[in-house]
């Protein structure tokens, strides 16, 4: 579903990603793990085509980035720590909007459907602005899988939430996970990645450096193996 | 306030994971991605109406406009005999002023959450971006003119119902957004943000300054239309070359 | 890496130092004294080449800009960079020699002529430019904002002047005309002083520019060694 292979991202003299190579198959939860700065944001921007690769390919569902950009982006859900909404529209006219800009007929059913997925219908004609930060951020998962993306990129989405808001999400998470979707969530809590995720990847100064799936680990030795990917270096 | 998630996790499981309902969602999704146009309205629209909701930006865009041509009033003194002669040049001061606070407001708005993001990930061409916030901000632009021009010919009884006059804003405003819409999105992604945008727009803005002042003069002192039409020319050509280079370089700013 | 400073570049230098004497000579010595306007014209020839620089400079950022926007090569950025300054500071010595200029000939020290008015907008859309670069830090998004705002820039010039000069103008045209009021009849002496002037502006363009970008090319490598040190 996503490969990734070589991939280099400069700025300016920087060097962020140098030569990560990356893969995932259909349907599984990747977590990508990693110390702040180890580049996870940048690798996620990069696959969310919001900036260009370096060197290095980057395909997603069989679409090269950034050549096939806009096919890409009709099959991608992206759920940043940011919310991506607008505080002055209601529920429902973002989700209206963004179903709009993504080119979705018939949007009332949908909107419906996806208000209840995230459980904010009887919040529907709420401004955003109103809402807390937790429920912002269900809407924003609800933003994105508006246009049912067959992969989806999560970017730290627990930044700023407290433990009943965190729970909350990560079961909405799940859900949408559920559907086959591929998904890749970075993230620097690993407690809250061992519950989601189906395959860990430490991403270490600018390369994946250590790679297990959840059978082979286990949740306990998560933590060490956390450790040594990060130290190897 | 956060409900409690069991009572529709069962029931959207069942309606998502039946293979009928999914396809039929596909479906919904266009093959192709959706025409400019359409998307281009969509944050037209998205902005109207954030905007008829909030007023924030109408309604400081409209106070300062005042309290500009209110200075002018004590600065200049504007005698009857002096302002015929000044009009125009106010006029354009506070209608650039009040454009500046407008231009720099809506592009702070699709940074504030990240909504720059959020436009840039749908599957549309940018320049459908870029028109669909400069249509918003002409919009904003001129509706400012349309109620600060009323005002001025009551306060100085001069009369400004002049259908040229109308005509020298809508081309005047046109290319002073254009440039404006991508200045602002270039300043808003820098640390000093809203102080920027004067700075980098006034020096890039003075033809459509003389030629829109020239013009305005033109029409109230009942100008023939060959001594006009040169300024109105000008605007035109400016309004020509900047829209499409503006248009030519939002992807530039925009992408990184 | 290359550290030390390239020959060429030292000859560049010397040559560019003999020119600027031989042409300050002739600018006194070998130029007659003109007429009407006395010995205070003699600031014209430098006035012109100056902003012959200048316009050079303005230029030579726009195609640095279109580079770096094709290539993304941060050279390029490197280039538009030098370009820049060398021009900010060749229009500004136009100016104030515009300056002294105005002041005998229509005794005033400013004048709203079009092309003295052009130079400042000019000075302060690099004004502009350098404070848009100050406010990023990220190089490649600067490089990139950068190179858009001098196209801007660039273009917005041409439209600038014109609407200036429809609105009126006082500058002496001094070549083919028969000069306005101001202006002056070329001799021959002169004509060859202001060539000789020009050419030697444009060595020291040359010689300014290729020490602005080593400079940069310096800069950059530098701050790369940081960076691999740091890590």
């Amino acid at each position: 579903m996503i490969a990734v292979r070589k991939l280099v991202k400069r700025f300016g003299p920087k060097t962020v990603l140098r030569g990560l190579d990356f893969n995932v198959e259909k349907g599984e939860f990747v977590a990508l793990l990693g110390p702040n700065g180890a580049g996870k944001t940048t690798f996620l921007r990069i696959l969310a085509s919001l900036s260009r690769p370096t060197l290095g390919e980057v395909t997603i569902s069989g679409y090269r980035l950034p050549r096939d950009a806009a096919a890409v982006r009709q099959r991608l859900g992206v759920v940043s720590h940011l919310p991506l909404l607008y505080g002055d529209l209601t529920a429902d006219e973002n989700l209206r909007f963004y179903g709009r800009m993504y080119g979705i007929t018939d949007l009332e059913p949908r909107i419906t459907e996806v208000l209840k997925l995230v459980g904010l219908e009887n919040r529907r004609r709420d401004l955003v602005r109103t809402f807390s930060r937790g429920m912002q951020q269900r809407l924003a998962i609800g933003r994105s899988v508006l246009h049912d993306p067959e992969v989806m990129l999560f970017d730290e989405p627990h930044t700023g939430l407290d433990q009943d808001a965190c729970n909350m999400l990560d079961t909405v998470l799940r859900e949408v996970a559920a559907r086959g979707r591929t998904v890749v969530m970075t993230s620097h809590d690993l407690s809250r990645a061992a519950d989601l995720a189906s395959r860990f990847d430490v991403l270490s100064r600018g390369k994946i450096t250590a790679s297990a799936s959840r059978d082979e680990l286990g949740p306990d030795r998560l933590l060490s193996f956390y450790r040594q990917a990060t130290q190897t270096l | 306030m956060e409900r409690p998630l069991t009572d529709y996790q069962t029931n959207t499981l069942q309606s998502e994971t039946a293979t009928g309902e999914r396809i039929s969602t596909l479906e919904r999704v266009q093959k192709i991605s959706p025409n400019l146009w359409k998307a281009t309205l969509a944050v037209v629209r998205k902005d109207l109406t954030a905007e008829l909701r909030s007023r924030e930006l109408l309604s400081a865009m409209l106070v300062f406009a005042l309290l500009v041509v209110l200075i002018f009033n004590f600065a200049l003194d504007l005698q009857p005999r002096l302002r015929v002669t000044v009009t125009p040049g106010v006029l354009w001061v506070t209608f650039i002023f009040a454009g500046t606070l407008g231009l720099n407001r809506s592009m702070a708005m699709e940074k504030d959450r990240g909504c720059l993001d959020g436009l840039l990930l749908a599957p549309v061409d940018r320049s459908a971006i870029f028109f669909g916030k400069a249509i918003g901000n002409l919009i904003f632009m001129l509706l400012i003119e349309v109620i600060v021009l009323p005002v001025y010919s009551v306060l100085y009884n001069i009369n400004l119902f002049n259908p040229g006059l109308l005509l020298v804003i809508l081309l005047g405003s046109l290319g002073y957004v254009a440039v404006g819409t991508l200045l602002s999105t270039m300043a808003v992604q820098t640390r000093t943000r809203d102080m920027l945008l004067p700075i980098l727009l006034f020096p890039l803005t003075i033809p459509v300054v003389i030629a829109a002042v020239k013009a305005t003069t033109g029409f109230l002192e009942g100008w023939t239309f060959p001594e006009i039409q040169v300024w109105l020319n000008l605007l035109v050509v400016y309004d020509v070359i900047f829209i499409s280079v503006a248009f030519m370089f939002f992807d530039a700013i925009v992408e990184e | 890496m290359k550290q030390a400073k390239p020959i060429a570049l030292t000859v560049l230098d010397l040559v560019t130092l003999a020119l600027m004497i031989a042409a300050t000579a002739m600018v006194f010595l070998y130029a007659p004294l003109e007429a009407v306007m006395g010995q205070v014209q003699r600031v014209f020839y430098f006035h012109v080449s100056a902003a012959w620089v200048g316009m050079l400079g303005f230029g030579a950022a726009a195609v640095a800009g279109i580079a770096y926007l094709r290539t993304g090569n941060m050279q390029w950025d490197v280039r538009g960079m030098a370009a820049v300054e060398i021009s900010l500071v060749f229009f500004f010595i136009a100016i104030v020699s515009g300056s002294i200029w105005a002041r005998p000939a229509w005794n005033t020290w400013w004048t709203w002529d079009p092309r003295l008015t052009t130079a400042v907008i000019v000075e302060l859309i690099y004004a502009a430019y350098l404070m848009l670069r100050q406010g990023i830090e990220e190089p490649e998004r600067r490089a990139r904002f950068g190179a858009v705002y001098t196209l801007l820039g660039f273009i917005s010039v041409p439209v600038t002047f014109i609407s200036i000069r429809l609105l009126d103008t006082i500058h002496p045209v001094v070549i083919g005309g028969s000069g306005g009021e101001g202006g002056f009849a070329m001799t021959p002496r002169m004509l060859q002083t202001m060539f000789f002037s020009l050419f030697t502006f444009s060595v020291l363009f040359v010689d300014l520019y290729w020490h602005r970008v080593r400079l940069g090319t310096l800069a950059r490598q530098v701050e790369q060694l940081r960076l691999k040190l740091a890590q």
